[in-house]
């Protein structure tokens, strides 16, 4: 039984909510192991899921001791915020939506909720009712703070791939001496064939090359803006002294380019040896099949 | 028999991610209705020149996708809308290469070329609907014996 009860005081209901944490910290630790977001988080062994309940409960302790049970900036959420992120960010990896992760959030509290009314059995209704209310408070601002870390895991996230993408989506290969090759991937918007414009360039001028493929083998789509972007590289090469040579244009697409009435004003092949061959024959290196011989 | 599930749709053009699904939603839904992979592409390319233009020239709007059934045959429609500025003349914005801005102007006039009807409203001040309608190609089929 509470304490304080002996001295006829009742502590205000978020304190007494902190006594109760602290007193209970084990028992819910206990629970919380056995709840899907904990179990399924920390496999090695349940201590480590116990362990890991702890030191949230500890945090949801320091926060009811500040009185800001309302508040997901409070200092106490700050040593959770990162294990939270980590753990949503592994349900996520799990195939969770997160609505789905909200929901095993939301799961912690019945346990830690009926550990309380069991505890304030003998206490006045009222007590306990505000004692509860400050509880369920207090674990709504945990979801809060656990999914406000969620989403900007997610965004730094979305933000890392996408940078990603424009830099490995652009690797250029030297195929020869004085012969380079980005292979295109993805959706060519003008974020992207900006950088893959500054990378091409950069290569013709680092290694002196004559000819600069560009295979659109993994582009979906070329309409008149992706069309545009290729001939703006393929003109601002040329004044670089490189010749460009397009390849992988799909008969899909290349029948949909004439449809729409685009001109390719740039050298076209089918498929990137194809072009590498052109170029090879341009330089005068021409590869001799020593099989089949030259045509 | 198809049905019209994941065909039928109504997507919001109000960024560069938005051309993206919709041109992922007129794929799938073409595939799904059995066009063949020159005409998914060709309707694709036109989707993709069209939203653009809702959402350069329009300022921004919605495609609305749609499944026709006409006598066996399986068609789709796109309804590209947006309340802009409109075109003062269809004439023009329809003929290759014009553009009021620093485009090829092969948008319109092209994806016209990529689809089987093609009709435009546009009213100065108001805003401007295109609709596309692609019909899937069908095989001659040997007739069944009676
Ligand atoms: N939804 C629209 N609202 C207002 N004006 C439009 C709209 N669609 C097209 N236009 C006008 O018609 C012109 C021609 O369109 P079109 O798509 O052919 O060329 P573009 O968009 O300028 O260039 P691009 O070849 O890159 O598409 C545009 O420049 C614009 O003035
Ligand atoms: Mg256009």
């Amino acid at each position: 039984m509470p304490e304080h009860e002996a001295d006829g005081q009742l502590a205000t209901p978020t304190h007494e909510v902190r006594d109760f944490l602290h007193r209970r910290r084990e028992q819910i630790a206990q629970r919380w192991a056995d709840e899907p977001l904990f179990r399924t988080v920390f496999t090695v062994s349940r201590d480590e899921a116990v362990e890991a309940s702890k030191v949230v409960v500890d945090a949801l302790a320091q926060v009811a001791d500040s009185e800001q049970v309302e508040d997901p900036d409070a200092a106490g959420f700050s040593g959770v915020r990162e294990q939270l992120a980590r753990m949503g960010a592994a349900r996520s990896r799990a195939g969770l939506s997160n609505t789905q992760v909200a929901s095993e959030l939301a799961a912690l509290r019945p346990p830690v909720e009926n550990l309380l009314a069991s505890d304030l059995e003998d206490a006045p209704p009222e007590h306990l009712r505000a004692c509860s209310t400050a509880l369920t408070v207090l674990m709504g601002t945990l979801r809060l703070v656990a999914m406000q870390t969620a989403l900007s895991e997610w965004q730094a996230l979305s933000d890392r791939q996408r940078l990603q993408l424009m830099e490995v989506a652009t690797p250029v290969i030297r195929l020869w001496d004085g012969v380079v090759a980005v292979p295109l991937i993805g959706t060519l918007d003008s974020a992207r064939s900006q950088v893959v414009m500054e990378t091409l360039l950069n290569a013709v001028v680092d290694q002196h090359a004559r000819f600069a493929i560009l295979d659109i083998t993994g582009v979906p789509t070329v309409d008149s803006l992706v069309a545009q972007h290729l001939m703006k590289t393929v003109a601002a090469a040329r004044l670089m002294g490189a010749q460009c040579i397009v390849s992988g244009i799909r008969p899909a697409i290349a029948q949909t380019i004439v449809h729409l009435g685009l001109d390719l004003d740039v050298i076209t092949r089918a498929s990137l040896a194809d072009a590498l061959g052109y170029a090879l024959h341009e330089l005068g290196t021409d590869i001799v099949n020593p099989g089949a011989g030259q045509r | 028999m198809h049905t019209a599930a994941g065909v039928e749709a109504c997507l919001p053009i109000r960024s560069d991610m938005d051309l993206v699904w919709v041109r992922q939603h007129v794929r799938q839904a073409a595939a799904r209705l059995g066009f063949g992979l020159v005409e998914q592409t060709k309707l694709v390319t036109a989707a993709s020149e069209l939203a653009r233009n809702t959402l350069v020239h329009g300022g921004g709007g919605q495609m609305e996708a749609t499944h026709l059934s006409s006598g066996g045959a399986q068609g789709l429609r796109l309804a590209f809308t947006d309340e802009g500025p409109g075109i003062a003349d269809l004439d023009q914005a329809l003929s290759d290469g014009y553009t009021s801005g620093d485009g090829l102007g092969m948008g319109l006039s092209g994806a016209r070329r990529l689809v089987h009807d093609f009709d435009i409203e546009s009213t100065p001040g108001d805003g401007t609907t295109v609709r596309v309608t692609c019909w899937v190609a069908q095989p001659p089929r040997p007739r069944e014996e009676a």
